[in-house]
């Protein structure tokens, strides 16, 4: 490793680019937005490889005090990592997927992107409260652009609604940063995911955080502005938002409520997994009722996304290990989604799910990659779905049956509303005759979904390179939370080598009947 | 007598007579040399601010004093000037005969300025308001063929004679009270008679109305968008900037200093000041259509933040307030540039948020620099404008003021929804008449520095301005 300030230039580059693409023509915004995102994939990949799952916590460390309390301090460790690799890798795809759907003020658009990512990383990276929260609400400008500008019909009310939404949900983080800045004397993450907080105190900022992380995941209640803003995006903006926006949420959850705070966060247990149980259920049955294709993959991941906190909040390896892959999975899988929606959007220009029905037959291409993505959606072993959501589901259950079991009707219910989707656009009879005289994927669509695919089918296969980076640190995480941990009503035993399978079966009814 | 530490105050002072005279026999023909000479005294007080009038101390038995923090509020004070002759200059060149007193005027309201961020006496501080509110009364009725000016500069006029007033009469009270109008010696009276004399409690209500009426906190705010919106744009600009500054500054002295033993009482005054300022700043901008009124009430708005820097007392609530202040001033007088740049074909001005629309694809760069100022007025990240709310809230929090700075938070995001209204017109709806184009370049790159200033590239200046803010509050304690 060396001295090269990696974070810093992955941060600045397409900031840089950006700017310099405000002054381009469309084509030329085009190419260096392209451009730009691949050399920022390159150096991602870079990264990865450079990074040691085995070396210290806090890798490609760089500190540079600005003064005033605030430094730009930069640091990833394996969670980091695997986020910003999922933004890396969806940034080339955005701005492919925009080549020819956004024909109107072009390089304004590719500025806004490529600033979004400059941010977006910067989430990731930060290791000064201060810094992360600027880089956390800083996306909130570009983003309510792109929805603003780019948008469809009812944009303005949808740009606004995400806007004031999430603004409204982490102010109140900033005044709990500085009592704890306050109260700790430094602004450092790492020192303070070191400090601990007095629980009474804890608990007031246990909830300051929770309301901004809750609405940016989204959690039930507060995930009303998901759907309109998921509706309205141009599909780049739509993909950005369910592929790494959303993960902001679950990322802060990971960084700063339990380690900082684990006594608040065993007492929240309840409450987070009741939101959470409440979200899977009731936003599976809403997506069912879907006529609107976005709108319903919108509340698939308002459902996942319930997967996430069930697994974070169990305290233990399989749940956090679970949460993250859920992450990264729902990060590639959703975002594919929205591409598929996107690429049948640009031929006919309706998002109605009734004005298409046997694209099997004309699009064969798309119909195999849209089938790929609807089964990882589901969770099928083999994708990445699985994996994720069969830990964050064993990690629940060791905490409280009662949660394993609502959150895995979230399975069935969600293997309902994604087959009946594929049902209806990919099956049956061509009866539309527009629908029926579409083009199968161009090779720039390929392009774009045929790499998410192999993500994630190595997820699915092969989840290992994915929680090799992480292993150490989730083990940390889980030493800082250890004092904590609920008891939980379901002791798993590993059963003994010579036991026949009857008592392993007869160990879990007993647990369920707690 | 040393006269070394008021050497800015005697610059502006003779140079404004000399001018006045200038402009009495030139007329019209002496606009450009009263303007360009005013800039330049401007400068020469600036420059004069080194050395003695930041450490000089006591002066003249208690009536000034020099001292870190009103050589820091002075600063500010003849840089805002500046920018407002700028700005002036060539709007009244097209039309009016009069444009050679302007500059004299702006002269004028910064010597009365100058000695209210420097006055420990209750007698020189009104003397300071009042020599600055009589140059502001004529400023806001500057344009008098214009009826909207005129009634301005009456509103002005009747409001403000009332919270002089309203102002003199605590002034009063206090002096009666307490047998001195020096800061110490009513800060002694409030130590050995804490707040239980009814006498001293009115005095001080009424000086802190007084107060209130210059800030424009809300009760005292009505005056604000009508002047606002009639006086003369660059009237406008300089209203929002330096009389502010000064006024906030005059306030931080006065509660800190005068009645520091009281803060208890003037607490409550000022929290109440402070979120109804946000609150209401907030709300009543929703449903305005003119922009000049929209600004009128983001400096209600602004200034309630300021003031809870104020509710947190100490050093670092009062170094919060100044860099506050430092802040807004940039981010207000580049907004009301961008306003200034709203012409018609034919230099007619145009005030309506309507005629903002398509701004980012008729005139990009200014479409760009108003949503910085728009973005950086509502305080969001990663703008500047978001540091000094973030020191106000911090020194809030430090004080243990938790409620009040949820309040006060809660209050950025109702404000956030007009600031964004800006930035939607401009940017998302369908490009309606183009402004004229061709003004002049000192304006355009004024905007371009004050973009940059408010821009994340002002974080680099956290740490120079934070010390100099530290240095200039630590001074009054």
């Amino acid at each position: 490793m060396s001295g090269v300030p990696i974070l810093s230039i992955l941060v600045v580059l397409p900031l840089v680019a950006g700017i310099i693409a405000l002054f381009q023509s469309a084509n030329g915004a085009r190419w260096n937005a392209l451009i730009t995102t691949l050399i920022s994939l390159a150096l991602g990949i870079w990264m990865w490889t450079a990074f040691d799952p085995n070396g210290p916590q806090w890798q490609f460390v760089e500190k540079f005090p600005i003064g005033g309390g605030i430094a730009w301090a930069m640091g990833i460790d394996g969670i980091a990592l695997l986020l910003i690799e999922l933004t890396l890798f969806l940034m080339p795809i955005c701005i492919g997927a925009s080549w020819r759907a956004i024909e109107k003020r072009v390089p304004e658009y590719m500025a806004s992107f490529l600033l979004m990512q400059s941010l977006m990383i910067g989430v990731f990276t930060a290791q000064d409260l201060l810094l992360f929260y600027i880089f956390f609400e800083g996306g909130l400008i570009p983003m309510y652009l792109i929805i603003g500008i780019w948008g469809g019909g009812e944009r303005i009310k949808a740009s606004y609604k995400f806007f004031l939404y999430t603004l409204l949900g982490s102010v109140l983080m900033l005044i709990a940063m500085l009592a704890m800045i306050w109260t700790s004397g430094t602004t450092s993450i790492p020192e303070l995911m070191a400090y601990d907080f007095d629980p009474s105190l804890q608990w007031w900022l246990w909830l300051a955080f929770f309301a901004s992380f809750a609405v940016k995941m989204p959690m039930w209640p507060v995930h009303t502005w998901l759907p309109d803003a998921h509706v309205q995006a141009p599909t780049a903006g739509s993909v950005i938002l369910a592929g790494v926006l959303l993960k902001m949420g679950g990322y802060g959850f990971i960084r700063f409520s339990l380690p900082m705070f684990p006594e608040a966060s065993n007492e929240f247990i309840p409450f987070v997994y009741v939101l959470s149980g409440i979200a899977v259920v009731y936003t599976s049955l809403v997506a069912l009722a879907q006529t609107d294709m976005k709108k319903l993959i919108a509340y698939s991941s308002v459902a996942h996304m319930a997967f996430v906190t069930f697994g974070l909040f169990a305290f233990n390896q399989q749940g956090i290990e679970g949460a993250m892959i859920v992450m990264l999975s729902h990060g590639l899988v959703s975002g594919a989604l929205f591409l598929c929606v996107g690429v049948i959007y640009d031929r006919l220009h309706t998002r109605e799910i009734a004005r298409y029905g046997g694209l099997s037959d004309n699009m064969p291409k798309y119909a195999l990659l849209f089938m790929v993505f609807t089964m990882a959606s589901v969770g099928l072993p083999g994708t990445s779905g699985f994996v994720g959501e069969f830990l964050s589901l064993v990690g629940t259950y060791a905490v409280s049956s009662w949660a394993g079991i609502v959150a895995t009707t979230g399975i069935i219910l969600g293997a309902a509303y994604m087959l009946y989707l594929y049902w209806r656009i990919c099956y049956g009879k061509l009866i539309h005759a527009d629908a029926a005289a579409m083009q199968d994927l161009s090779g720039r669509e390929m392009w774009l979904l045929a790499p998410i695919a192999a993500a994630v089918m190595w997820m699915g296969i092969y989840p290992e390179s994915f929680m090799r980076p992480m292993r150490a640190d989730i083990g940390r995480l889980l030493e800082r939370v250890e004092r904590a941990k609920p008891a939980g009503d379901a002791h798993l035993t590993a059963g003994k080598p010579a036991a026949a399978p009857a008592i392993h079966g007869e160990t879990t009814s007993t647990a369920e009947a707690h | 007598m040393n006269f070394a530490p008021i050497l800015p105050e005697i610059i502006l002072t003779i140079g404004a007579v000399v001018l006045l005279m200038a402009a009495a026999f030139l007329g019209r023909r002496g606009s450009s040399l009263c303007s360009w000479s005013a800039i330049a005294l401007l400068l020469g007080a600036t420059l004069a601010l080194g050395g003695e009038p930041q450490s000089a101390g006591v002066l003249f038995g208690g009536q000034l004093v020099a001292d870190g923090f009103g050589a820091f509020g002075k600063l500010v004070i003849y840089l805002s000037a500046i920018v407002a002759i700028v700005m002036a200059h060539n709007w009244f060149e097209r039309d009016f005969e009069h444009a050679a007193e302007y500059p004299v005027l702006i002269l004028l309201a910064a010597v009365g300025m100058s000695v209210m961020v420097s006055a420990t006496n209750l007698v020189t501080l009104y003397v300071g308001v009042e020599l600055n509110s009589l140059a502001a009364y004529v400023l806001a009725s500057y344009r008098r063929t214009d009826d909207r000016s005129a009634e301005a500069g009456l509103k002005y006029f009747v409001l403000g004679a009332l919270a002089s007033g309203i102002m003199l009469y605590g002034i009063s009270l206090l002096y009666g009270f307490t047998g001195t109008t020096q800061f110490e010696g009513i800060a002694a009276a409030f130590m050995r008679e804490g707040t239980q004399s009814i006498g001293l409690l009115f005095g001080l209500v009424f000086l802190l109305a007084g107060i209130a009426f210059k800030v424009s906190a809300v009760p005292f705010h009505m005056w604000t968008p009508d002047v606002y919106e009639g006086a003369p744009t660059p009237v406008t600009a300089f209203f929002a900037s330096a009389p502010k500054v000064a006024a906030v500054l005059l306030g931080v002295r006065v509660c800190l200093d005068a009645l520091g033993p009281a803060m208890d009482a003037w607490r409550q005054i000022m929290t109440f000041a402070a979120l109804a300022s946000i609150l209401l700043g907030a709300v009543a901008a929703y449903g305005q259509t003119n922009i000049k009124r929209l600004l009128a009430y983001a400096s209600i708005n602004n200034v309630g933040f300021a003031l809870i820097g104020l509710v947190a007392g100490g050093p670092q609530g009062a170094s919060s307030v100044l860099f506050y202040m430092a802040v807004y001033v940039v981010m207000t007088l580049g907004a009301f540039l961008c306003v200034l740049r709203m012409k018609a074909e034919d230099g007619e001005p145009i005030e309506a948020i309507d005629s903002l629309s398509g701004l980012s694809q008729t005139r990009p760069g200014l479409a760009v620099a108003l949503a910085i100022f728009m973005f950086s007025l509502a305080g969001l990240p990663p703008m500047f404008g978001f540091w000094p709310k973030l020191l106000v809230f911090n020194a809030a929090v430090t004080e243990g003021l938790y409620g009040l700075a949820v309040a006060g938070i809660l209050g950025t995001v109702v404000g956030a929804y007009y600031y964004l209204r800006i930035v939607k017109v401009m940017y998302f709806d369908a490009p309606g008449e183009p402004f004229a184009k061709g003004q002049n370049a000192l304006e355009g790159s004024l905007i371009a520095v004050f973009a940059l200033f408010v821009s994340p590239l002002g974080y680099l200046l956290i740490g120079p301005l934070g010390e100099l803010t530290g240095r200039a509050a630590g001074s009054i304690f």
